[in-house]
């Protein structure tokens, strides 16, 4: 009876916690998972078995070096590997997913202090540095098998375009729209069906892990300007390349977008003319990647400025 | 037909626990043996004692005042004999002087209070607000200011409604809903006597839709008396703050810095109703309160009447209370308590009630560092930014903080209670107020 706790209020907790989400936001990534299986084969599951694998193990012995707690329940680090995986194209050899994992986690991860500290996701960043690094194995893309033949056509050549590609007049392989709708184009192994992803994103909805202001508005922005700007059309944009995974994934990671509604929307859709500005006019291929990071620089002149409307002001304001 | 709700913005329902003490009447729980009277029970200058070691004092005798403005008397709630004047233990958690009386268990009442006054139509609003602050009658919500100047507002402020608050929005708590179930004549008549004093005319009682058996049993009487409306409000934390049930039933915002009266409302709380009648009727300043006592470490839980001054430990033991199992022993509900030290403090007049919480209730999981979710900042009712005053308040940065209007916290705790990486928003917040209300006393 002596050990009365004594602090402050309040004394009760809801039932969220990190864990919880990062295991909706993995839950939310097995459709998109499955059907990598099933478009890459074994190697797409070899892939992210070994991203998820060493994500985790350098956020663990980085932990260990510098003597802080085990912070790899929090399952971020799983979430990072993931992430990072589908990104990549089915034909990376291993080693430059190990080196994409070490740069992810140690250094724009743990550098700056653990979840929550890095001012870029961790997994973009680590892609954009594979890309630097290795920018031909990194835009090798395979095209996916159909192992069941839901296509009708067994597809077997090694290498393939990217719908992309298109875009940018490398190609003329222009890939229809069901297609790219369920996957069956070339392209990273987690990001060729915008179907899967699109499953994986409502369940974050209705889950309320993520709110629609940052994947509606970039997705809608990207099509907006895909459909004005270019000569194809507001659904080839948004089906094609990284769009879904990161709208609905990356964007939305919350370390890295501002905390307002308002600020959100501006956010999504700065990286929204981003993407399609390089997409269009730029010479990459795929724009999502440095837009996105780009705003997450961003991101906290975002939350410096833009504050939720304060309870009580419009009337001191009206004085 | 849906009937409308009123509601505000942000906040958030935490499980209310309630059904632990929903349905339990109203018991009585003896006065202590020792009677301990703090001299400070309100927000204001504390008492000064008037009575001395070895008085006898009777029940309802006025044993500490001040003259300062903000302040209001305290009252012997037994009869029996003054042992000590001293410092002792306060539920807010320092040390405050206090009398100490021995309770001889005769209830001697004080022959001023009686039930033959029958005045109650020729008093002058003065007369009853003079009547109210000899009373010492505060708010009993919990935030205990003195009601006879709340009932004061000055001539430039046009009050024009009253608001008595039932939305009891705190987890746990249920007196004020078992009051308006069982003596909801009383509100009414507290709540006329309020208009009276105020000269308005329309008087609103907000009820959380989670008390439906309330509102029908309130509905009932309101059809007796004249402007005065039940609203219905959405069940949510935090309904009950006094901003936020203005904006709810009225639409007006109370501008920041500003009080209620600045946009012509007053608000009071259930069981200040009752005492304000009970003052006016027989002249009794407040003996007791109704407090719920509850929790998962109570085997008798329920709602009790307490006289003001008896021991925390009497009231837990009362209600059975497993001592092996408490982890923290609460004033107050869940969100805004406090936690208490010790067991050895009296209820006072702020008391509206004494949980005693296990393990599995209270949160007590390490924090993680903040992952900027943004949850805080989409269910703060006051539109603040909490993750902000959070990173700011680690580094002790006043100044910024100030930025981010951080006195306009309410510490209504859903920022901590919402983080799902269990930080201590609410808490450093917290800090950060006094130590900025410090700077300025310098």
């Amino acid at each position: 009876m002596n050990n009365l706790t004594v602090s402050y209020s309040p004394h009760i907790h809801g039932k969220e916690n990190i864990s919880k989400i990062m295991r909706d936001v993995i839950i939310a990534l097995v459709p998109a998972m499955l059907g990598s299986i099933y478009f890459f084969g074994i190697t797409a599951l070899i892939v992210i078995a070994t991203s998820v694998a060493f994500c985790v193990l350098f956020e663990y012995i980085w932990n260990k070096l510098i003597k802080k707690d085990n912070t790899t329940n929090d399952l971020s680090a799983i979430v990072t590997g993931i992430l990072l995986a589908l990104t990549l194209p089915p034909t990376i050899p291993l080693y430059m997913i190990i080196i994409g994992d070490a740069f992810a986690i140690i250094i724009v991860k743990c550098f700056y202090g653990g979840l929550g500290q890095n001012f870029v996701n961790p997994a973009l960043a680590a892609r954009a540095f594979l890309l630097a690094c290795w920018p031909v194995a990194m835009t090798s893309f395979s095209k996916p098998q159909d192992p069941f033949g839901i296509f009708g056509k067994n597809v077997d050549s090694l290498s393939g375009a990217t719908p992309l590609a298109v875009i940018k007049g490398e190609s003329n392989e222009v890939a229809n729209l069901l297609d790219l709708f369920l996957g069956n184009v070339s392209g990273s192994i987690g990001e060729v069906s915008a179907l899967l992803i699109l499953i994986g994103g409502i369940y974050l909805l209705i889950r309320k892990v993520i709110n629609p202001v940052i994947p509606i508005t970039y997705i809608v922005t990207v099509g907006l300007f895909g459909e004005l700007f270019s000569d194809y059309g507001f659904l080839y944009h948004i089906l094609s390349g990284g769009i879904m995974l990161a709208g609905f994934f990356m964007a939305t990671d919350y370390v890295t977008s501002p905390v307002t509604k308002t600020g959100q929307f501006i956010y999504a859709f700065g990286a929204g003319l981003v993407t399609s500005v390089i997409r269009i006019f730029g010479g990459y291929p795929e724009g999502v990647t440095y837009a996105i990071l780009i705003m997450n620089i961003i991101t906290p002149l975002l939350d410096k400025n833009v504050k939720p409307r304060k309870f009580g002001k419009a009337v001191k304001d009206n004085e | 037909m849906r009937l409308k709700l009123f509601t505000f913005k942000g906040g958030q329902h935490p499980h209310d626990c309630k059904e632990i003490t929903q349905n339990k009447r109203i018991k009585d729980i003896p006065p202590s043996k020792i009677m301990v009277y703090p001299m400070s029970q309100h927000i204001g200058a504390p008492c000064e004692p008037i009575v001395k070691v070895g008085d006898y004092v009777s029940m309802g005798q006025k044993i500490g005042e001040s003259k300062a403005f903000v302040s209001a008397p305290i009252h012997s709630t037994v009869s029996g004999k003054v042992v000590a004047i001293e410092k002792r233990p306060h539920p807010n958690g320092t040390n405050v002087l206090s009398v100490v009386i021995e309770n001889d268990f005769e209830d001697k009442l004080l022959e001023t209070i009686n039930d033959n006054y029958n005045d109650e139509c020729k008093l002058s609003p003065k007369e009853k607000i003079e009547i109210i602050k000899e009373c010492g009658i505060v708010g009993l919500g919990g935030a205990t200011f003195p009601t006879h100047i709340k009932l004061s507002p000055p001539p430039d402020k046009q009050i024009d409604c009253c608001i008595i608050n039932g939305a009891e929005c705190e987890p746990y708590l249920t007196s004020d809903y078992r009051v308006m179930i069982e003596t909801p004549i009383v509100i009414f008549e507290g709540l006329k006597q309020i208009m009276n004093i105020l000269g308005v005319n329309k008087g609103y009682i907000g009820i959380e839709n989670n008390k439906p058996e309330a509102i029908d049993i309130m509905k009932k009487v309101a059809s007796n008396y004249d402007g005065v409306e039940i609203c219905v409000l959405k069940t949510k934390y935090p309904q009950g703050s006094e901003k936020h049930l203005i904006k709810a039933i009225t639409g007006r915002e109370v501008p920041s810095g500003k009080l209620p009266a600045d946009v012509g409302v007053v608000v009071n709380n259930i069981d200040t109703c009752t005492a304000i009648y009970n003052a006016i009727k027989t002249r009794q300043p407040i003996f007791t309160r109704i407090i719920t006592v509850s929790g998962l470490a109570v085997k008798e839980p329920g709602n009790y009447r307490v006289r003001i001054g008896t021991g925390f430990d009497d009231i837990l033991n009362h209600a059975q209370f497993d001592a092996e199992n408490t982890v923290k022993v609460l004033m107050g509900g869940p969100m805004m308590g406090i936690s208490q030290s010790t067991l050895n403090v009296p209820t006072i007049k702020g008391t509206s009630a004494i949980l005693a919480l296990t393990y599995d209730e209270c949160h007590l999981d390490k924090e993680v560092s903040c992952a900027r979710c943004g949850k805080c900042v989409e269910n703060c009712p006051m539109g603040l930014m909490p993750v902000q005053l959070n990173a700011y308040s680690k580094i002790n940065d006043l100044e910024t903080l100030k930025k981010y209007d951080v006195l306009d916290c309410i510490e209504c705790g859903v920022c901590s209670f919402t983080c799902p990486c269990g930080n201590h928003i609410t808490q450093r917040i917290k800090l950060a107020k006094r130590q900025i209300a410090a700077s300025k006393k310098k």
